[in-house]
């Protein structure tokens, strides 16, 4: 959504690039964030973590 | 300062005249500052140098202490020390833009160079803190989140947003935010604060001015176009050199103090005994040379060393307590 009061320009190939790589590094940091939480809970909770009432 | 930034780049946007619809739109950007930076912009933001120090200080801290954490949550809880720092670095870059765009040092900075907005660099200081020190808190324990936000607040705001523009003691106290890390990571791996990290801080703690002060002699007329109160444009250089040389007086026979506490070995002992007469060979030789080329050499030359000096006590503990090199001096 834009912002009507903000005048646009289109992006030029070296920002679209630029933006290109920033998407790639979110991309990498959430799935790194992933991972941590998953090895952190296992760190964590040990063998125990498949153990619990159902 | 970053509103006066902001003000720039809306009557830079508001100059560009052409406004885009449909499909096309997410091609399209706030011209010209507002499209982003490039992804190590971002990294050069939390001050990856200071990280390393950072880390390193934190091991120490941890390999000193007693008690068994898993070596997988010591490694997280590292991280979020680390990330933490960064954090607290681009908060201090966005709040001292300025400042930075002044200095030849620091005008390279991504937000004064115009890389990066403020209220981009703000927003991912601040998601970055909160982030560090939650999952810190539930990797570790709270005592040592609590101590991280704590040193990111000190550094931030104490440090960045009141002392450093305020008084020539800035770097003095605002030092207790670098000297942390150690009593970070004993707290991570023991859950409480102990003797070991108190005298990590205190060797940090004192450390600090002469290091930092043995570099405002040399750009004390940097700090002055910035306005920035560093000890030699106060109180002036032939005063700092003399608290220079108490300061080095002070931190040699506290380098000492492992080895007297007993975590400090025979390498220990030998690193710090050495490196302290160097510290005070270099502080008689920064009081001496007071003109000219040998007054900035001097200067440089304790700069330089104090690094070296630090990282040589930090290692010999390392070295010591993590790879089994402790040989007590005193039994």
């Amino acid at each position: 959504m834009q912002d009507p009061k903000i005048a646009y320009r289109p992006l030029t190939p070296e920002e679209e690039q630029r933006r290109r790589k920033r998407s790639i590094a979110i991309a990498l940091a959430l799935g790194a964030m992933v991972v941590l939480f998953f090895v952190l809970t296992i760190a964590k909770l040990g063998p125990q973590v498949l153990n619990r009432p159902l | 300062m970053p509103g006066e930034r902001n003000t720039v780049v809306a009557l830079m946007t508001s100059l560009s005249n052409t406004l885009p619809a449909g499909a096309e739109a997410n091609r399209f950007a706030p011209a010209p500052a507002a499209v982003g930076g490039d992804v190590p912009d971002y990294f050069a933001l939390l001050k990856p140098r200071v990280m390393v120090l950072v880390i390193f200080t934190a091991l120490v801290g941890m390999v000193v202490s007693h008690g068994h954490v898993p070596p997988t949550i010591a490694a997280i809880s590292l991280l979020m020390i680390a990330v933490g720092a960064g954090a607290s670095g681009c908060l201090n870059m966005w709040w001292d833009a300025d400042i930075d765009a002044v200095m030849t040092r620091t005008a390279k900075r991504p937000i004064p160079d115009g890389r990066i907005q403020p209220n981009e660099a703000l927003a991912f200081g601040l998601t970055l803190s909160v982030g560090s020190v939650l999952i810190l808190g539930l990797a570790s324990n709270w005592l040592a989140a609590g101590l991280l936000a704590f040193t990111i607040v000190f550094y931030a705001v104490i440090y960045s947003m009141w002392l450093k523009r305020a008084t020539p003691q800035n770097i003095v106290i605002g030092g207790a935010a670098g000297a942390l890390p150690p009593v970070i990571g004993q707290a991570v791996i023991s859950g409480s604060v102990g003797i070991e990290s108190i005298v990590l801080f205190l060797i940090i703690f004192i450390w600090t001015p002469p290091h930092f002060w043995a570099l405002a002699l040399v750009k004390a007329g940097e700090y002055a176009k910035a306005g920035i109160p560093m000890m030699p444009n106060v109180a002036g250089p032939q005063s700092t050199r003399r608290q220079i040389v108490y300061y080095t007086l002070l931190l040699a026979p506290l380098g000492l103090a492992p080895v007297a506490l007993g975590f400090g070995g025979l390498l220990y002992a030998i690193v710090g005994l050495l490196g302290g007469l160097g510290m005070l060979a270099f502080s008689v030789q920064v009081f001496r040379n007071r003109e000219g080329e040998a007054e900035k050499r001097a200067a440089m030359g304790m700069f330089a060393f104090s690094i070296l000096y630090l990282f040589l006590l930090f290692s010999a503990l390392l070295a010591e307590q993590g790879l089994g090199l402790f040989r007590p001096v005193i039994v």
